[in-house]
């Protein structure tokens, strides 16, 4: 449907938008034959491109709220084909069986290079889901996860440089180092909410940051760690090849325990405790939860995880230097939960394939990277506030006296 | 009849603010007792002392559980205040709202089980048991309070009546021997508080629950009540029966303004 008043308002927006970027997009300044170029064509691009976005994402939006007061009078809300497909059991089988088989030969078919991107894009899920206890189940805004990952990463390095502890070792010692980091942050933002706990977290992973770069007797500075062992194969000498076919099963392995025990957690009667604390603190407190003891679990058991990806991230790269672990990765992380959908397994197994594998296939376009991330990230929130996939509250069903569950 | 809460000398201040001012109360084993008083009497402030939101500046909150030894619970927390066997409910709905009814039910029996990290990771058999348990459980209590119909609703999309029922069955989810509820009837129209009327001396009768209330609705105030009292500006000024209470000269001055004869 076409109404002349749309096409007023998408009109008025392009020209609008015309006149906004004239001096980016029109005139160029030439300083060297000190002329002044001016490109009348761009003009026409702008125009005709802002009044076509500007008229379909008016005509997206309204759909959207057509589609939320559908939801609001109580007609059934519209469930997605695929979601409508998994709930099928045979086909979530098959489809779990197919995923299943394209793991485990991807890394025949596929080269080394594809097989590390993969490896990549498995340590953001690893990660993802471990922020999304925090940020997704808690509600704690942690916009410093990325120090429980350098943690991780700098245990195996220096562990194996002063005391040549192994790969093995070092994985559930870098997981439990980070958990205690993990409490030793939470301590002092157990009173903090929202904006505050973010603004905090923030410093801290930039404490961490800036000590890692700063005291060079401690961790090498700047120049990192290099020469870090790859994992060993019950002694066995790997080629290069296999030792990064050998990482990759490794991480789909630990992937699916982080699965496991995530999705277990959240089931559980801890997982409940820290939805209940997302939803409402003081009532939460009141219907007799312990605070302190369940925001100190959430930061603690989200930091296990990028602990261990952090020791995964040290074995395969074989380097580490503090560049690696920048605020830019905290938001990274942090986009992958918040798009993916909070609080959803699934969908932060997909915003990390996404946001990690996208760019890496779209390099010819690595210019526009951040335009492209921005423009998808401002789409989401507007359009899908609740991420791509989001999460399905367990349901029972009660059959005279006996309790039975049904997923 | 024993007593099971005893509020003596309360005081609280906000900087130079008095909220509450040396207040005594006392709630007995099977009462009913409702706590009145003007707008911005200090009523929800009183709750939110006992109940640990508040560390009160001055008096004692001693709480005795029938065939428990007493214990003062003057700045303890919100939660083990809780554990303690007292619950309460919000002025302003305060429901887990993108949580089902049913888990809503489950996280008031939180303080009631013990399963940890291991227990949720591995799923042996005592984890399992205890949530079979607490399932079981809750959804006993959404039959007594009459929510079964909305099991697996979201709390948010609940109708307002469900929404004020439900948090009551949060509330008794805790096991609590007395409960607090802060304008249970707010909102509600006739027949809601009807109902939230019978309600209420079901959960007395049939839990052994006592129940100490806030509330503006004086017509269910005076039928639920076997006594009230009565604040303003952070003092009490009158205490006893019902009838008592409605011919109370002082009351009535708290309420209308000084020109009673007008």
């Amino acid at each position: 449907m076409i109404k002349f008043s749309e096409i007023k308002k998408s009109l008025f927006i392009s020209i609008w938008f015309v006149f906004l970027t004239f001096p980016i997009m029109v005139i160029r300044v030439n300083p060297i034959e000190k002329v002044i170029e001016w490109r009348w064509h761009n003009i026409m691009l702008v125009g005709i491109g802002s009044f076509i976005i500007s008229y379909i994402w008016r005509y997206l939006l309204k759909r959207k709220e057509l589609g939320d007061q559908k939801a609001k009078s109580g007609e059934e809300a519209k469930i997605s084909m695929i979601r409508e497909a998994l709930s099928n059991p045979r086909v979530f089988k098959m489809a779990m069986f197919g995923v299943g088989i394209l793991a485990v030969i991807f890394p025949f078919v596929f080269s080394i290079y594809q097989t590390n991107i993969m490896i990549t894009a498995l340590i953001y899920v690893m990660l993802g889901l471990g922020l999304n206890i925090v940020v997704g189940l808690a509600g704690l805004l942690d916009l410093g996860y990325v120090a429980f990952y350098a943690v991780g990463a700098y245990s195996y390095a220096l562990l194996n440089f002063h005391y040549g502890i192994g790969f093995w070792t070092a994985l559930p010692i870098g997981g439990a180092l980070a958990a205690c980091f993990g409490i030793i942050l939470g301590f002092p933002v157990l009173r903090l909410r929202g904006d505050y706990l973010a603004i905090v977290t923030l410093g801290f992973g930039e404490i961490i940051r800036i000590i890692l770069e700063n005291w060079n007797e401690f961790s090498f500075g700047p120049s990192g760690i290099a020469n870090i062992p790859r994992p060993g194969f019950f002694g066995i000498e790997l080629s290069l090849n296999n030792s990064i076919t050998y990482i990759y099963f490794l991480m789909i392995g630990l992937t699916l325990l982080t699965i496991f025990v995530v999705k277990r957690l959240q089931d559980s009667r801890i997982g409940r405790a820290w939805i209940a604390l997302r939803e409402d603190e003081i009532a939460c407190q009141a219907m007799g939860i312990d605070k302190t003891k369940t925001k100190l679990t959430a930061f603690a058991l989200g930091a296990t995880w990028a602990g261990m990806a952090g020791v995964i991230f040290a074995a395969k790269t074989t380097f580490i230097n503090p560049a690696s672990f920048t605020v830019w990765e905290s938001i990274i992380i942090l986009c992958i939960v918040v798009l993916g959908g909070m609080g959803s397994v699934v969908g932060v197994i997909t915003g990390a394939f996404i946001l990690m594998l996208l760019p890496e296939y779209l390099r010819a376009f690595s210019e526009y990277r951040m335009l492209i991330f921005g423009a998808i990230l401002v789409t989401m929130m507007v359009f899908r506030p609740g991420g791509m996939i989001s999460t399905v509250r367990r349901t029972y069903q009660f059959k005279d006296e006996t309790a039975e569950r049904k997923r | 009849m024993k007593s099971i809460l005893e509020v003596k000398n309360m005081t609280m201040d906000f900087g130079g603010l008095r909220a509450l001012d040396h207040l005594d109360l006392d709630v007995a084993e099977g009462e009913i007792v409702a706590l009145i008083g003007p707008n911005g009497a200090g009523k929800t402030t009183f709750f939110n002392c006992i109940t640990g939101i508040y560390a009160p500046t001055q008096g004692d909150v001693l709480l005795m559980p029938p065939g428990k030894k007493q214990t003062r619970i003057n700045g303890f927390k919100p939660n083990h205040v809780t554990e303690r066997g007292l619950a309460r409910t919000f002025q302003n709905i305060r429901l887990f709202a993108n949580m089902t009814v049913l888990e809503n039910v489950m996280i008031g029996r939180h303080c009631r089980s013990s399963s940890g990290i291991l227990g949720a990771v591995f799923r042996n058999r005592k984890t399992v048991s205890e949530e079979q348990k607490v399932v079981k459980d809750s959804y006993t209590i959404l039959e007594k309070i009459g929510l079964t119909a909305y099991v697996n609703e979201f709390a948010k999309n609940l109708p307002y009546g469900a929404q004020r029922r439900l948090e009551i069955a949060r509330a008794m989810a805790t096991d609590p021997f007395l409960l607090l509820l802060d304008e249970p009837a707010a909102g509600m129209n006739v027949r809601e508080t009807e109902e939230l009327d019978e309600l209420i001396v079901k959960i007395r009768d049939e839990e052994q629950i006592s129940i100490l209330l806030i509330e503006h609705d004086m017509k269910l105030v005076m039928s639920l009540s076997d006594r009230i009292f009565v604040m303003d500006y952070g003092k009490k000024i009158a205490q006893g029966a019902p009838v008592e209470i409605q011919n109370n000269p002082v009351v009535i001055k708290a309420y209308l303004g000084e020109d009673i004869d007008a």
